[in-house]
């Protein structure tokens, strides 16, 4: 076991380059802006000598090379810049928005395992039979929803018209938190299902067909069991690295659906800051996604290599 | 004559096609007393291994028994309740397959497999089971087998797969062991050892055995009755020794001397002329008729029946007498 | 059993097997996705073009007197808080959505399909130089990358579209570089490789027809993704500016009254799922139609 896992390693080395890219893109971002970064960064009531100030701290007045390692060497002493709103450093306003945005996003790719699961194993059993078609036609329907739009409607239904869940918020203690964020996370878990369900149903119905559930029905195992013990973690292996590629998705949509319910996480900050132009605090929250998508591909890999013997360090499979 | 183990009576399967059915076996009968090891011969395609696949109720999705009757201990199996019928899996009845790197869970390791069964029907402890694995695994002759019970299946060898196959077979003592081609995937030495295992085992457990292949040489070695498969329909059935020396059919006749026989090495190989006969579209009378280089004008017109041709052997031909003139009935 | 018969492997015979095979081909028409999608985007475009002459309405004229009004014969959807027509508003928010959608798709389409050809094609550092790069833009989700960059370029439908672009072409570029990498070991392509073909005629004429299909398959999932990443603009209130109808800024103007006129942001939502089932089928319809084995 321990030997299969000395891949993470290699791994780690392998991402270093996607990192600094990650790192160059949030950088050039300042470039990208219309006029002066500085101005950019500081906002527009700033002070000429502030101005002046930051021009030097940046760099501006160097080659942008060394600019981009200026950031960089910043970057590592965990310096972000200051927030023009919250007049705080924004490493410290990011990291207590991300609990909260990343409690939503587990909870909702929870929320979207348990509603997929059952659904996907329902169409696998009966292809092309009624309930297939059915959990087929939702799919269909579930991709083409907007999140924001899902979460209004749950809103509408649950919150405005059952009286069941809060409107929005976050709440103070961990049980609040849990009821306060089942509609967000619902509605992020909706958005998911259909990529899981397309994903599990057709790798359910491969392994299914497949000689080895023949061997255990042969074994005189059915229902449950077989599916627990041959079905589920087989069909899983594919999907896993589907869920993988859509937790940026995820993130992406979080954004969004924070907004729709007011939970105070990463999303709000980065669309308060857009409306109130605080720059530094934009490029800090990209800069942590564009981290969290790297460090959750080299999540799923690890989580792949747990689920699957036969891969080894490399990450291919043996025959 | 008590009832013997398995009887199969005029069983027919059919496989739903995008516009028809085509049935893939029709009218097939053939019965296996305790302790009697059968085979069922044929080229691909002839409906053995879906014979074999219907007693252990695993038809692949779209392919049903249309019709006929499978008792086993007197037991009606076809129509019988599937719960009822998924408890005789394993304590009585267990199958081994011909690919064992396919029919081995990838994701499992190869002892708890094997427990699987015990665990369930002999009501055995976690560790109980897990012993028995060790143990089993000991008997089918894999070498230190506490260590290869951890193992996952890519990191056995072809032969030792297939042992862990018939350990996980035998695990629960069935009375009858299917056998679906277990030998074709492994090299030609280590197919001996194997049956010579899987021989053993069948005669200390006790086990009948219905052996699927398309090797006569295997039929031979492991087998004391056989019957001949071809289009999904039997041509001939008989003890082996007698079908060997002195078949009484042309499609068995052609088998044999399209094989190689290792105590007469020169003699001159024949293959059979043609192919078989596309199942959806059966030419009218015997199927093997355009392929028989005894054929006659009313072979293509009338459909043999299987009727005995001496005490203990049937065929399937019109013109027997004819073609194999001997001792008749 | 069915035994196929060798084809011969002379350029007669490869001949006339296309031609038999293409003759084979299953009639558009009897693609039923192909049909559906074909009919939903028509009526889409049809209501986009006409929406003028549709409703007697202006789409941003306010009428406080008919403020908030609920669903009768001279409005069937009511009014919204400016006694805008919401009907009126529905139908002219498809020209805006439905024309960002598929527009959308072009600059990514062709720039990534052509960046992904030439890394497959070519192979070497310039492939591994492409993959980084494609690595680093996939780390940020669509939408966190479209919002920001659509800050920083100014509100307004051009950045709309740098926007999306600047995201979205990675996944050409994945795709096609995919397929070429088999393609380009395919025999007819070492072939006229060999017979002294330029790279740019191999590449243009003998492998890019080839490789394509994928990449138009993916291209209508996308349109369906632009759909929501313009509709979310407009719900945040950083895409098309007010006063012009557009789905996504009329559900965030609704959601104000979700309680007494849920109408308000239920209806364009329900028009996004119906352009997006539309854009579906009609990706499911051509992706079968683009198979070889519609072509039995």
């Amino acid at each position: 076991m321990l030997q299969r896992l000395s891949f993470i390693p290699v791994r780690l080395i392998q991402a270093i380059p996607v990192v600094f890219g990650v790192t160059l893109v949030v950088f050039l971002m300042a470039h990208l802006l219309p006029g002066d970064p500085a101005t950019a960064i500081l906002g527009d009531k700033a002070t000429p000598a502030t101005i002046a100030a930051l021009r030097t701290q940046l760099g501006l007045d160097q080659p942008i090379w060394n600019q981009y390692g200026l950031f960089v060497s910043h970057l590592f002493q965990g310096d972000l810049g200051t927030s023009f709103t919250y007049q705080r450093p924004v490493v410290e306003i990011v990291l207590a928005a991300i609990p909260v945005t990343l409690s939503l996003v587990a909870y909702s790719l929870t929320l979207a395992l348990i509603i997929a699961i059952p659904l996907a194993a329902i169409a696998a059993t009966a292809p092309n039979r009624g309930r297939d078609i059915v959990v087929r036609i939702y799919t269909l329907i579930g991709q083409g929803m907007p999140q924001f739009w899902v979460g209004i409607m749950l809103i509408l239904i649950l919150a405005v018209n059952l009286r069941l869940f809060p409107v929005g918020g976050y709440g103070n203690t961990a049980l609040e938190h849990l009821y306060y964020l089942f509609l967000p996370a619902l509605t992020l878990g909706i958005a998911l299902t259909p990529t899981i369900i397309r994903s599990l149903r057709s790798s359910t119905i491969d392994v299914l067909g497949s000689e080895y559930v023949a061997t255990a029905r042969s074994k005189g195992s059915a229902g449950v069991t077989l599916f627990r013990h041959h079905v589920l973690r087989n069909a899983a292996i594919p999907t896993v690295s589907v869920i993988g590629v859509t937790m940026g998705y995820l993130v992406g949509g979080s954004i969004v659906i924070e907004k729709v319910f007011a939970i105070p996480g990463l999303g709000s900050l980065m669309l308060n800051s857009i409306f109130t132009r605080d720059f530094p605090t934009i490029q800090a929250v990209t800069l942590f996604v564009g981290l969290f998508v790297v460090g959750v591909g080299i999540l799923t890999d690890l989580t792949y290599t747990l689920l699957d013997p036969r891969v080894n360090l490399t990450g291919s499979v043996r025959s | 004559m008590s009832t013997p183990l398995l009887e199969v009576t005029d069983l027919s399967i059919s496989v739903m096609g995008s516009k028809a059915r085509t049935k893939i076996v029709e009218g097939v009968s053939f019965s296996v007393e305790a302790g009697e090891r059968f085979g069922l011969v044929g080229e691909s395609g002839s409906g053995k291994s879906m014979t074999l696949r219907s007693i252990a109720n695993l038809l692949p999705g779209g392919v049903t028994v249309s019709s006929g009757s499978i008792l086993y201990k007197g037991q009606e199996l076809i129509g019988l309740q599937n719960e009822k019928r998924r408890r005789l899996m394993g304590p009585e009845i267990a199958m081994v397959f011909q690919e064992p790197m396919t029919a081995l869970n990838p994701v499992m390791r190869v002892g708890e497999q094997i427990a699987e069964g015990p665990r369930r029907y002999l009501g055995l402890s976690r560790s109980a089971a897990m012993d028995l694995a060790v143990s089993m695994m000991a008997r089918t002759g894999i070498p230190d087998p506490k260590q290869r019970a951890k193992a996952y299946p890519h990191q056995l060898s072809g032969g030792l797969r297939q042992r862990v196959m018939i350990a996980m077979a035998l695990s629960c003592r069935p009375k009858l062991l299917l056998c679906d081609e277990p030998t074709t995937a492994l090299d030609v030495t280590v197919q001996h050892q194997v049956l010579r295992q899987l021989e053993e085992l069948c005669e200390d457990f006790g086990a009948s055995l219905v052996f699927v292949t398309h090797d006569l040489a295997v039929v031979n070695q492991t087998c004391s009755k056989l019957a001949v498969m071809y289009a999904g329909r039997i041509v001939e059935t008989g003890p082996v020794k007698d079908v060997f020396k002195d078949p009484r059919h042309p499609y068995t006749q052609g088998l044999l001397t399209s094989a190689p026989d290792f105590d007469q090495p020169e003699r001159e190989l024949i293959p059979i002329p043609g192919f078989p006969p596309n199942l959806a579209d059966r030419p009218p009378g015997c199927e093997f008729a355009p392929r028989c280089r005894y054929a006659q004008a009313d072979c293509t017109s009338l459909q043999p029946r299987l009727l005995p041709v001496e005490p203990g052997r049937n065929s399937a031909c019109l013109h027997t007498e004819e073609i194999f003139p001997g001792v008749l009935v | 059993m069915t035994r196929t018969i060798p084809v011969p492997a002379n350029n007669r015979g490869l001949r006339r097997s296309a031609k038999k095979r293409s003759r084979a081909l299953k009639p558009w028409y009897t693609n039923t996705s192909l049909v559906a999608g074909m009919i939903v985007i028509g009526l889409l475009i049809f209501v986009a073009v006409f929406a003028p002459i549709l409703t007697p309405y202006d789409p941003i004229q306010q009428d406080l007197r008919h403020a908030l009004q609920d669903p009768s014969a001279a409005h069937w959807f009511g009014t919204d808080k400016y006694g805008r027509d919401i009907l009126t508003r529905l139908l002219w928010g498809t020209r805006v959505d439905l024309r960002i959608g598929f527009l959308s798709v072009i600059i990514p389409f062709v720039f990534g399909s052509i960046l992904g050809a030439l890394a497959g094609y070519f192979g070497g550092w310039f492939d591994t130089l492409v993959m980084r790069i494609v690595d680093v833009f996939f780390a940020f989700p669509f939408l966190v990358m479209v919002i920001v960059l659509v800050f920083i370029l100014g509100s307004g439908e051009a950045s709309i579209y740098l926007a999306i672009a600047a995201v979205s072409w990675v996944a050409y570029t994945k795709i096609v570089r995919g397929e070429v990498i088999v393609a380009k070991e395919l025999d007819y392509v070492v072939g006229a490789r060999l017979s002294g073909m330029s790279h740019a005629r191999v590449l243009f004429r003998h492998i890019g027809p080839n490789v394509l299909s994928q990449s138009i398959i993916y291209g209508m999932s996308d349109i369906v993704m632009n759909i929501m990443g313009v509709v979310t603009l407009g719900y945040l209130g950083l895409g098309i500016a007010p006063p012009t109808a557009e789905w996504g800024s009329m559900i965030l103007d609704g959601q104000e009254f979700i309680t007494s006129h849920w109408l308000q942001a239920t209806l364009p939502g329900l028009l996004v799922v119906v352009t997006s089932l539309g854009v579906s089928w009609l990706g499911d319809g051509l992706s079968e139609q683009l198979s070889p084995e519609r072509r039995k």
